[in-house]
């Protein structure tokens, strides 16, 4: 910590603590007013504008909630991943908090993912849940978030913590292509990729526009609650040192 | 050097309370209370039994891996094998190596006992035993890098199990689609070489990783 806060002073950059909880406070008003905005607009789309599906209905648009979620749940692990590198290589203080501020908001878009899913489902596979190989590789993401954050917790000094978390992330990310790619490799209930395809989506422009503009919308609200978490920690990551000042000095 | 640490840490677990029969016991244990969950049907047991006994393989191999670095961590043993000229790397590789063997073996030598228990045929049995001689080495592999993580912490058992157990995922997929494969008489090829790609990856990795970690338990 000592070594990296006086490099810090040198280094007037983004990623000196101080400055970026300067930046922070400016950015997350403006973040969060584009992510109501784009949400806003979002949903008119997927949930009036947008078309129903032939064979599903109105129940296709719980795809523009799912879809995203999805994409926010691998996303977050993916930071957490280059923050864990952050942390090993470059031994930087903000590189943990990011790792640490995501891990949280991975697990609740994991479990919203899963959660509306299961809603989905229900009407159109007739059950809540199937082991099916997504859903399972989703479930799977969703403990590996809440061990890691057990593991950063159960760590009390913070510079440890943050480097075995890391490793921890590191080696986890082996499982991400396989999430990634369960619906592809394992022929099962859950209907394959129709965005992200080498022959281009296999949609109507009239159902990827919402989900394009949902998925933008998603990926500002991460930002937004990433970059708000990483400034709360900050704070608490202050005020646990001058808790430490205040008892050294009282002994 | 490496010799010297695997037959030690073989040596202590066979003579130290016994880790490696408890974990027979415990894993003909699991074995046996499936039959009272599911039923007494010896068709439905023979079906599902290579898949119980590839849970209770990995929930037995779960039961030693707090201690693989952490008695060593607390006698100051870990200290000097980090100061040793060794790399820490093949240390953790000669540790994995020993528990496999303290650990695993005695198990898959009890397979073929539970595997009687719950009606295998003779060939589904020998599939069975070929995948976890293949498989076991990676959940060892992968039991090393839990261990080390948590060396530093009280009570990591739960913990480890939590790290381990979504990361050991890949290896019970392609441990049971190889038997899988051979009781629909499909070629086993493909999924044996899957689970010994998947071990050697974490022949790789593990250790890597699991001296990381090692090394920032002070």
């Amino acid at each position: 910590m000592s070594v990296t806060s006086d490099t810090a002073g040198k280094r007037p950059s983004i990623i000196n603590p101080g400055r970026f909880a300067g930046i922070a406070d400016r950015a997350v008003p403006i973040l969060a007013a584009l992510t109501a905005v784009t949400l806003c607009f979002g949903l008119y789309l997927a949930l009036w504008a947008s078309p129903e599906d032939y064979q599903q209905g109105s129940t296709v648009r719980i795809m523009y909630i799912h879809a995203p979620s999805a994409y926010i749940a691998l996303m977050a692990y993916v930071v957490m991943t280059s923050a864990a590198l952050g942390t090993l290589v470059w031994r930087h203080p903000l590189a943990d908090v990011a790792a640490r501020a995501a891990a949280p908001i991975g697990a609740a878009f994991t479990l919203a993912t899963l959660a509306s899913g299961a809603i989905w489902g229900k009407p159109m596979w007739g059950a809540w849940w199937v082991w099916d190989a997504r859903l399972t590789s989703m479930l799977i993401l969703f403990f590996m978030y809440l061990g890691l954050i057990a593991l950063s917790r159960a760590i009390e000094e913070p510079a440890r913590a943050a480097r075995i978390t890391a490793i921890a992330t590191l080696i986890g990310f082996i499982n991400i292509p396989i999430i990634k790619f369960s619906v592809d490799w394992w022929n099962t209930l859950h209907q394959g990729a129709s965005v992200m395809r080498l022959d281009g989506p296999s949609m109507p422009a009239s159902m990827l526009t919402p989900l394009l503009v949902m998925a933008l919308a998603f990926t500002l609200l991460f930002m937004t609650l990433h970059l708000a978490e990483m400034r709360t920690e900050l704070l608490r990551r202050r005020a646990r040192t001058l808790r430490l000042r205040a008892a050294r000095n009282a002994g | 050097m490496l010799a010297a640490i695997y037959l030690r840490d073989v040596r202590l677990a066979w003579s130290a309370g016994g880790g490696g029969g408890v974990g027979v016991i415990f894993f003909l244990a699991v074995t046996a209370v499936a039959p009272f969950a599911l039923g007494p049907d010896l068709p439905l047991l023979a079906r599902i039994g290579p898949a119980l006994l590839w849970i209770a393989m990995l929930l037995a191999l779960l039961l030693g891996l707090e201690r693989l670095f952490q008695a060593d961590h607390e006698d100051g043993t870990l200290d000097q094998l980090r100061l040793a000229d060794t790399p820490l790397v093949t240390v953790v590789l000669a540790k994995a190596a020993a528990h496999w063997t303290a650990a695993a073996l005695p198990l898959i030598a009890a397979t073929p006992l539970a595997g009687i228990l719950l009606n295998l045929s003779p060939r589904l049995l020998l599939v069975t035993l070929a995948s976890l001689v293949v498989g076991t080495p990676a959940l060892a592999l992968i039991g090393a890098v839990g261990a080390a993580l948590a060396v530093t912490l009280r009570r990591a058992g739960v913990l480890i199990a939590v790290l381990v157990l979504p990361l050991s995922i890949p290896v019970v997929i392609f441990g049971v689609g190889a038997v899988e494969a051979a009781s629909a008489g499909r070629a086993i090829g493909p999924p044996f070489a899957l689970l010994g790609a998947t071990t050697l990856v974490f022949a790789v990795v593990g250790p890597l990783a699991a001296a990381a970690a090692l090394r920032e338990a002070d």
